[in-house]
């Protein structure tokens, strides 16, 4: 635990020893506050809720994500440190875990700098707060989900704009498995409970659910398994092009 | 003590490192040659447990690098090729995260950073990021980082790689300094150095393992080996006289020089100086090879290159 703890602390501090941690910060709050009150109409909506705001957040997550998770395995790998720190007493369990931790901690601090709004809707209303709160963790959870998708695809790869762009190209596929437009396409041949399963792995549609306020087992289980299963693949991605 | 046991890696059909076997013990630095591509890297990163072997044993003071992949890091010391760092990070918190991570207690960590800086002269760039630092303060902080641990066996990947002639020799004695008890691996391609601090030197070419022997028994295989230079205006006529001996087996003349070979486990310093003195040849040098160890290196790996 204390190595998981000691590989956050240097992810962490190295987000900040460069201007990318304050740069990412800033987009994302300023992209956060023009959705929300351009594109989602929150003031003349005229409704206590936050609903424009997460709206939004599945489609930022879209290319900011990216942005954070390109770096993970990528860079590592570019330098050679990958060397240096695979052969230290570190498991690659904990590598992959203590990176992606940091990135989703990263995350974590950057949604939680949006919370001037959920001030402002509860100086302007009677928001439902349970609802508000869920949506947070609902964010959180989904862009863990990109984050994970990202350290795989930047574990394949030493070309930090490769594993940018790839990583974009499949979260939104995952963002749109449960869209009309994908599934218009795919249940032409296929059959139905395929179909379905395709649908169900739609970050849309699960972080939807979360941000009616219903927080339900199976959501949580989707996003928690999407992210183990993605880390785990990150691990048998390292195993596989250390030789590289 | 480093065991390795029919050391093989291959990536698909190519193959690296090919049934490469030896032991290493405490107090010997071997020194890894070969040329560029013949697989010295690749066995480096398999001792350090980076790459795992596709067949063979690796054992490092006892614990099975694969196996017991945790202990075996823990007496390794290890310097990647290019001397990889984070480079946002300044020194000393570089040194400390490795510390850390290495699980040394914070006391004993302080005590060691102290020691190491002194070692390698870090004290002028400890809060600098390493990024900003020149090539040769890399490669050292990259050393201390191997060494902070006091481990048992260090394995350096061109340890003096882009440093100047000063810095090299510093570097040389501190790994001087340290091979007493420790087993020191380090690969070079340069010649020089195998002399100045290995005690053993093993050529690797084409994945194979072509030679193992003391740089001095290396020597000795060359053609040069206990070979006698004359430098002289009067070359060709010294040549002459030279052949005639009975000990020469061959005399080479380049220039104002000669070259004269002995006959298998013969001397011929001793007759060449009495008929320098017997026909008054005027020389301005007379030289007794020792051996040159990057003919050996050519003879050794082309012959690999070629079977």
């Amino acid at each position: 635990m204390s190595i998981v703890n000691t590989l956050v602390r240097r992810e962490l501090s190295s987000y900040f020893a460069t201007p990318v941690a304050y740069v990412f910060i800033v987009i994302f709050l300023v992209l956060a506050a023009a959705f929300t009150f351009q594109l989602g109409y929150f003031f003349e909506r005229g409704q206590a809720d936050l609903k424009p705001f997460f709206d939004f957040h599945p489609w930022m997550y879209l290319f900011l994500i990216p942005a954070v998770s390109m770096r993970l395995w990528a860079e590592e790998r570019h330098t050679g440190s990958i060397e240096l720190l695979l052969t230290l007493p570190v498991t690659l369990w904990q590598a992959v875990i203590g990176k992606f931790l940091a990135a989703w901690l990263f995350i974590g601090l950057a949604l939680f700098l949006t919370f001037p709004i959920w001030i402002t809707v509860n100086y302007l209303g009677d928001p439902d707060n349970g609802v508000i709160f869920a949506s947070y963790i609902g964010s959180w959870l989904m862009g863990g989900g990109f984050l994970a998708i990202g350290s795989c695809v930047s574990a394949a790869t030493r070309s930090q704009v490769v594993a940018f762009i790839i990583s974009i190209c499949l979260c939104f596929v995952m963002l749109l498995a449960g869209h009309r437009l994908v599934l218009d396409f795919v249940s032409a041949g296929l059959p139905q409970w395929l179909v379905d399963a395709i649908a169900s792995i739609s970050f849309i549609t699960h972080f939807e659910s979360i941000s009616k306020g219903v927080v339900d087992f199976r959501d949580l289980l989707f996003f928690g398994l999407l992210i183990g299963v993605f880390l785990y693949a990150t691990t048998v991605v390292i195993e596989m092009k250390k030789a590289d | 003590m480093i065991k390795i046991e029919n050391l093989t890696k291959s990536y698909g059909d190519l193959v690296a490192v090919k049934d490469i076997s030896f032991t290493v013990s405490p107090g010997e630095v071997l020194g890894f040659l070969g040329p560029n591509g013949a697989g010295k890297s690749t066995t480096m990163k398999m001792i350090a447990g980076f790459l795992s072997p596709t067949e063979g044993q690796i054992s490092v003071c006892g614990h099975n690098v694969e196996s017991d992949s945790m202990a075996a890091r823990q007496v390794i010391g290890y310097l990647p090729e290019g001397a990889p760092a984070y480079g946002e990070m300044t020194t000393s918190a570089f040194l400390r995260f490795i510390g850390e991570l290495r699980g040394m207690d914070p006391a004993r960590l302080d005590a060691r950073i102290t020691e190491v800086v002194r070692q390698l002269n870090l004290s002028k760039v400890l809060e600098q990021p390493i990024d900003t630092l020149s090539k040769g303060f890399k490669r050292r902080v990259g050393l201390a980082q191997a060494i902070l641990h006091d481990p048992q066996v260090l394995i350096l990947d061109e340890p003096t790689d882009g440093l100047d002639p000063n810095q090299k020799q510093e570097v040389r004695s501190l790994i001087q300094g340290m091979a007493k008890d420790k087993i020191i691996i380090i690969s070079t391609h340069i010649l020089e150095e195998v002399h100045a601090v290995c005690n053993r030197a093993i050529i690797i070419s084409g994945g194979q393992l072509l030679a193992d022997a003391t740089p001095d028994a290396l020597e000795a295989r060359s053609r040069y080996h206990q070979a006698v230079t004359l430098v002289s205006p009067a070359a060709e006529q010294i040549a002459g006289t030279l052949k005639g001996v009975s000990d020469v087996s061959k005399v080479e003349v380049e220039g104002h020089q000669v070259t004269a070979f002995p006959k298998a486990g013969k001397q011929i310093f001793a007759q060449i100086s009495t008929l320098i003195t017997q026909h008054a040849w005027s020389v301005s040098e007379v030289q007794l090879e020792r051996g040159r160890l990057d003919e050996v290196f050519r003879t050794i790996t082309m012959q690999g290159g070629r079977s």
